[in-house]
């Protein structure tokens, strides 16, 4: 299978600081890919490496096999949706097709007017007074409308409300059923995140801290519990992710091979919200306390 | 045609829900051998997720023989679940009420009759399994 992005040493630096350093990871064709982590993590430096508007400050990067931004071909392979959803605010929605059309050698006019006609959009209306919903909506058919093979969105929910959101994503996602195409999208809205992808990809701190679909992700974690004790004495294949202990209790997060066949322990499968938590520190937090009483013998 | 619906809070994976909701459909008669399933890009369509799941739900229907797929068709279903096992549970019903009531004249409380009952669900099923 080939690969949607290849990077090796990857490492982006403005001035002194780095905003990605030592970004070693492969992501397979054909999936839905979350890229999550916490505000100035390097989400967006990551997505406008691939899209080829920042280069590299060391190491390699390559997208559907080729180096970003290469030629005209590679540039319209890769389609990308910056953060707000830009659109040109004095100009039509034909207007926006037209452009679109110029640009781009393998723009499909019919996909977007059949967007458009769903969205219920009058084509003459000026792109400035759109809705926030009905902007991404423009944005997104511009975007799949040249026809690309990998679909970069940068946190393009994020100011949707909850329905714009639903038909957004709805579109994405059939989008996706349809063509097969691969996207990575950046976002904090984790419970989304969660319906839509089936890869993720977690950068903090600058580094990638975790890639993998996320079933192998929900399947290798979980969060124990039990009396207080001392961590190190787990099997050698189970990691600690996080921990936390109070007097008597111990909770931690897991990443684990096998099963867990201490009965001290009692065993929660996990979220991907929980898991992304773990990860970034900031602790999952413990389950609807339903504490079990009774069972004691 | 039935719709899928997808409860977030629920704990059970999306395309756990996918196979339970069918799964409810053929035990109430809502479906039946013949019926098509939503097509996976009306799915995806209807609930904003990720294609590989409800793909991931009708292979499991397959395995378990109630779905088959036909290339370039969709997806029908094949079987149906009857109602034979809810005489069985008839029975079943009464001696667990049987047993609820000597549990609570016991003292224990709603908490710990469901955690006496998960517990002995998971340490029985962890013996059918070894």
């Amino acid at each position: 299978m080939s690969s949607a992005l290849t990077a090796a040493g990857l490492g982006k630096r403005y001035g002194r600081k780095w905003a990605l350093r030592g970004c070693t990871v492969e992501i397979p064709d054909g999936h839905v890919v979350g890229l999550v982590g916490p505000n100035g993590a390097g989400k967006s430096t990551l997505l406008n490496l691939m899209v080829g508007l920042l280069a590299p400050s060391e190491g390699s990067l390559e997208v559907l096999g080729r180096r970003p931004a290469a030629d005209a071909e590679q540039l319209g392979r890769v389609g990308f949706l910056a953060q707000d959803a830009p659109v040109y605010g004095s100009m039509s929605i034909a207007d926006h097709l037209r452009f679109g059309a110029h640009l781009n050698p393998r723009w499909d006019a019919g996909f977007a007017q059949e967007r458009l006609d769903a969205l219920d959009l009058d084509p003459k209306q000026r792109a400035g007074r759109l809705s926030g919903g009905q902007r991404a909506q423009l944005a997104l058919t511009m975007a799949l409308a040249k026809r690309p093979q990998l679909l970069l969105l940068d946190e393009p929910v994020a100011a949707l409300d909850p329905l714009a959101r639903r038909d957004f994503l709805a579109t994405l996602t059939s989008y996706v059923a349809e063509h097969g195409i691969s996207v990575v999208m950046s976002s904090h809205l984790l419970a989304d995140l969660e319906r839509v992808c089936d890869y993720l990809l977690l950068v903090s701190a600058a580094q990638v801290q975790l890639a993998d679909e996320v079933e192998e992700l929900l399947a290798h974690h979980r969060r124990i519990s039990g009396p207080r004790r001392d961590l190190s004495t787990l099997p050698a294949d189970q990691q600690v992710i996080w921990q936390s202990h109070t007097e008597r209790q111990t909770t931690a997060v897991i990443h684990l091979e096998g099963a867990i066949h201490d009965p001290a322990w009692q065993v929660d499968e996990l979220s991907l919200e929980d898991v992304v938590l773990a990860y970034m520190g900031g602790g999952a937090q413990a389950p609807p306390s339903r504490p079990l009483l009774g069972v004691a013998r | 045609m039935i719709e899928f619906h997808l409860d977030s809070r629920s704990g059970v994976s999306p395309y756990q829900q996918i196979v339970q909701q069918v799964r409810h459909a053929l035990r109430l008669g809502l479906l039946e051998p013949g019926d098509q399933l939503p097509t996976v890009k009306d799915v995806v369509a209807s609930l904003a997720i990720n294609p590989n799941t409800v793909l991931k739900a009708y292979r499991e229907l397959e395995h378990s023989g109630l779905a088959a797929g036909r290339p370039g068709v969709g997806t029908f279903v094949t079987a149906t679940l009857s109602d034979a096992p809810l005489a069985a549970q008839l029975p079943l019903r009464r001696e667990l009420e049987r047993w609820l009531v000597k549990a609570r004249t016991a003292g224990l409380d709603d908490e710990s009759i469901e955690a006496l009952f998960r517990d002995s669900f998971r340490s029985a099923s962890a013996r059918d399994i070894a």
